[in-house]
């Protein structure tokens, strides 16, 4: 079968059949993650306390909440890909390689989850 | 994947001299894992925590702080160890893409861009913390506070 064309990788479909997606995504969320977390250390920082009612009200704001539903999403995704790129270099039973993975990916979405729903909940909640 | 064991390997990390270019991505690597992990649960454990109402929510808090709300000894480990594996991965991070349009590889200039991402974080982490526990060090030394 051969490994295809130079044209064919080139378009994403040598061995991986993904070409340089997985490299793309990777440096798109790495330039969201910059935006994104930096914002969040610095608000993490200002805010006058991390008491409940301080954080809570402070997740209600609309933009507030819109902008850490986007951090975690662009988070998530981002640490996925590394984590997959660290076991696929490290990990060489291949048994142990697919568990990981799987596992990464097992992680990634249901924290990502867990953290979209939670803002969304404090968000939708209002003054609770 | 099994290895010829007659054939040689080639020299890996005890062989090499060190260099600063080694230990930042390293150190990349590392950081990149520890926010994955570490972060990755304390973050979504906190916003779940905040979401499940007040008394769950000064639970998970406790684990962090102490009464009067101050960090304890496991909040400072890790809020101090996340702020510099942050600013360590950022700042590689940016050196990355700046190595990523092909520029910036000459060694004198690799060199002195991987000793400054590393200064940098640590730079970047004390001031942040030295910025949080100002209140608290000027009422220790006497001061007006």
């Amino acid at each position: 079968m051969g490994s295809g064309t130079g044209l064919g990788r080139v378009r994403g479909l040598g061995s991986a059949k993904q070409g340089a997606h997985h490299w793309w995504t990777q440096r798109l969320t790495a330039a969201g993650n910059v935006l994104l977390v930096s914002w969040f250390v610095v608000s993490l920082i200002r805010l006058p306390s991390l008491s409940y009612a301080v954080v809570t009200d402070w997740l209600s704001a609309p933009l507030v909440a819109i902008a850490m539903i986007l951090l975690a999403a662009n988070v998530f995704w981002h640490l996925r890909l590394g984590l997959q790129v660290v076991v696929e270099d490290y990990v060489h039973n291949e048994a142990s390689k697919l568990g990981m993975i799987v596992l990464i990916n097992f992680f990634a979405i249901g924290a990502g989850a867990v953290a979209i729903f939670s803002i969304a909940k404090i968000a939708f909640g209002g003054a609770a | 994947m099994s290895r010829n064991e007659s054939r040689p390997l080639s020299p890996h990390l005890t062989h090499w001299k060190w260099a600063p270019n080694m230990l930042v991505s390293i150190l990349h690597r590392i950081t990149g894992v520890g926010l994955s992990v570490v972060g990755g649960l304390l973050f979504a454990g906190w916003l779940l925590a905040a979401a499940s109402g007040e008394a769950t929510y000064d639970w998970f808090l406790g684990l962090l702080t102490v009464e009067s709300g101050a960090i304890n000894i496991v909040g400072a480990v890790f809020g101090i160890g996340l702020t510099w594996a942050f600013f360590t991965h950022l700042f590689n991070g940016l050196r990355h893409f700046v190595l990523d349009t092909g520029a910036g590889y000459e060694l004198q200039t690799n060199r002195r861009w991987s000793i400054a991402v590393v200064a940098g974080a640590i730079v970047a982490t004390i001031a942040v913390w030295l910025w949080l526990f100002w209140p608290t060090l000027i009422q220790l030394t006497g001061g007006e506070g």
